[in-house]
C-alpha cells in the first residue's frame, strides 16, 4: 500500500514539475529517479514527496536544487580511456580528412568530458579548427563545466587516465592549482559553445561530425533514449560518429538500422552514409 | 510443488519471486557454494552485486558460467528479468530493478565506495518485488547491504545472512544482521538450500 501511494506521489510530483515548469523528468527510468526524490525529501526536509510538491509548486527557486538532484551525474576526465584511445586511433583520423568539425558533448553535465575532448583534439592538431557544443539541462553543472576547477583529489585518477588513453602531453600542461582545486587552461573552452539544452523535449541546434553522449541513456527509458538516438541521428553528417556510455547499446534501438557499429565494444557508432 | 521443509525455512508471506545476492571480499568462493548448487529447473531470477575494482573487465560470467546449470550473464541497462537466469552486475556501474521487472544501470555516485552497490540493488528490488523478494548478504569488509536487507525485511521479504563466523570477512555479515535482527544467519550450504527450497524445488548439491 505504501509503495503504492509513493509511486503516484512521484508521478505526480515529475508532472507538477513538467507543467509548471517545463522540465521533463516523465520518461526516466523510475528506480533511480525515486532514489534521488528521497535524498531530496531529506535535504529539503519534506515528509512526504507529496509535501516536496506542494513546496516546488510555490517556490520557483527551488527548481533548479530539485533538478541538480535529479540529474547529479559523476563523471571524471577521460572517464574509460579505452573510449578516448578508440577515438584518437579509430575515428581522429576520419575527422582529420574534414576542414572544419563540430563536436556535440550531450549531457556534459560538469565538463570533464569537454575537457578531454579538447585536450584530446589540441594533441591531434584538431582543436583550431573544431567547435564543441557542451550541453546539459542542469545550470549548474554548466556553470561549472564553465568554470573548469576540480578537486585537487580527482587529478591523480585524471592524470591515470589521460595517460590511459594514450595522451601525448602531460595533463599538468592544461591547468593551474587554485581556488583549492585545479583549473583548467580557458584556452580549452574558447572554442567551446555551453547551452541549456534538453535531450527530451528540444530539437536539433546544428549540424555535427562526433556526437558524444556517455552514461545518459542509462537514466532514461527506452522510448526517450529512443529520441535522444534520434536527435543525434538528426544532427549527425552523413558517416558522422557517436560515441555512448560502454554499457549503452544500440540493441535495442528503434534507430539500429541507421548506424554501424564502428568500434563496437567501445559503443562508438557511425551514421549510415 | 514445494518439497520438504529442507532447513527448517520458515513459511514466507508470499511465493518468491526473485533473489538478490550482495558480496564483497571472499564473496567468489561463497558464491561457489551458492550458485551453481541452483538446479535446472530453478525458476526465479537471480541477481548479484559483487565489489569489483571499477575499471577492469568482470571475468564473474566467464568464472561462474561453465560452473552453473542456470544461464550467467552481465546485466544489461533496459534489459527485462528473465527466470532462471543469473545476472550480474557490471563493474563501474549500479544496478536496479524497476517496477516492471525491468534492469537499469546507473552512473551515479559509489555507496560505501563501491559501484555497483548492494544497498542500491536490493532496495530498488524491494520496491519492485515487495514480499516477494529474497536476500542474501554474504562476506565482506564492508558496511554495504546492510541498509538494503532492512529495506527487504521491510517490505516483507525474507532475509538471509551468511553465518559471521563462516565469512572470509565478518564485517559485512555483521552490519546486516545489526541493521536487520530479523535476518536467519547460515552457512553458504544452507543458504544454498534454502534458496532452492524458496524456489520450490531440491538443490543439486554436491
Amino acid at each position: 500500500m505504501a509503495a503504492k501511494t509513493e509511486e503516484i506521489e512521484l508521478q505526480l510530483l515529475l508532472e507538477a514539475l513538467y507543467q509548471q515548469y517545463h522540465y521533463d523528468f516523465r520518461g526516466y527510468s523510475m528506480a533511480s529517479v525515486k532514489r534521488r526524490v528521497a535524498q531530496a525529501l531529506v535535504q529539503f526536509k519534506c515528509p512526504s514527496i507529496s509535501a516536496l510538491q506542494e513546496k516546488l509548486l510555490h517556490d520557483p527557486g527551488l527548481v533548479p536544487h530539485l533538478v541538480a538532484y535529479l540529474t547529479v551525474q559523476v563523471s571524471e576526465m577521460f572517464r574509460d580511456p579505452s573510449y578516448y584511445r578508440a577515438l584518437r586511433e579509430n575515428v581522429i583520423p576520419h575527422l582529420k580528412t574534414y576542414p572544419s568539425l563540430k563536436v556535440w558533448v550531450a549531457g556534459c553535465s560538469a565538463g570533464e568530458e569537454l575537457y578531454s575532448l579538447a585536450i584530446l583534439f589540441r594533441e591531434e592538431g584538431l582543436e583550431s579548427r573544431t567547435i564543441f557544443y557542451a550541453t546539459d539541462i542542469n545550470a549548474d553543472a554548466l556553470k561549472k563545466a564553465e568554470l573548469g576547477i576540480y578537486d585537487l583529489d580527482r587529478v591523480a585518477l585524471f592524470t591515470d587516465n589521460h595517460r590511459k588513453s594514450g595522451g601525448k602531453s602531460s595533463l599538468s600542461d592544461y591547468y593551474t592549482a587554485a581556488y583549492g582545486g585545479v583549473k583548467f587552461d580557458k584556452t580549452l573552452r574558447e572554442r567551446t559553445v555551453f547551452s541549456d539544452h534538453s535531450l527530451v523535449s528540444d530539437s536539433v541546434f546544428a549540424e555535427v561530425h562526433l556526437v558524444t553522449c556517455r552514461n545518459v541513456l542509462i537514466y532514461f527509458n527506452r522510448e526517450l533514449q529512443d529520441r535522444a538516438i534520434g536527435l543525434f541521428e538528426d544532427a549527425l553528417v552523413r558517416r558522422g560518429f557517436m560515441g555512448l556510455g560502454l554499457k549503452e547499446s544500440m540493441h535495442f534501438s528503434a534507430h539500429t538500422d541507421s548506424f554501424t557499429p564502428f568500434v563496437l565494444d567501445q559503443r562508438i557508432y557511425q551514421k549510415k552514409g | 510443488m514445494k518439497t520438504s521443509n529442507l532447513s527448517g525455512s520458515s513459511s514466507a508471506s508470499a511465493p518468491a519471486e526473485c533473489i538478490v545476492i550482495g558480496g564483497s571480499a571472499g564473496s567468489i568462493d561463497a558464491l561457489i557454494n551458492i550458485l551453481p548448487a541452483l538446479p535446472r529447473d530453478f525458476a526465479l531470477p537471480v541477481l548479484v552485486v559483487i565489489h569489483l575494482p571499477p575499471n577492469e573487465r568482470s571475468l564473474l560470467a566467464e568464472i561462474f558460467g561453465p560452473r552453473c546449470q542456470l544461464p550467467v550473464k552481465e546485466a544489461e541497462d533496459k534489459e527485462p528479468l528473465a527466470g532462471g537466469t543469473i545476472y550480474f552486475a557490471p563493474p563501474n556501474y549500479h544496478l536496479l530493478v524497476e517496477s516492471d521487472f525491468t534492469l537499469s544501470l546507473s552512473s551515479d555516485e559509489p555507496v560505501f565506495y563501491s559501484r555497483p552497490a548492494i544497498d542500491i540493488l536490493f532496495e530498488t528490488a524491494a520496491d519492485a518485488y515487495g514480499n516477494g523478494l529474497r536476500a542474501v548478504v554474504l562476506t565482506g569488509a564492508s558496511s554495504d547491504g546492510a541498509a538494503g536487507l532492512r529495506a527487504v525485511h521491510r517490505v516483507g521479504g525474507l532475509c538471509f545472512v551468511q553465518r559471521p563466523d563462516t565469512a572470509e570477512v565478518s564485517l559485512m555479515p555483521q552490519s546486516a544482521l545489526e541493521a536487520c535482527p530479523a535476518a536467519r544467519s547460515l552457512n553458504v550450504q544452507q543458504i544454498a538450500r534454502e534458496l532452492s527450497a524458496q524456489a520450490g524445488i531440491r538443490p543439486h548439491l554436491t
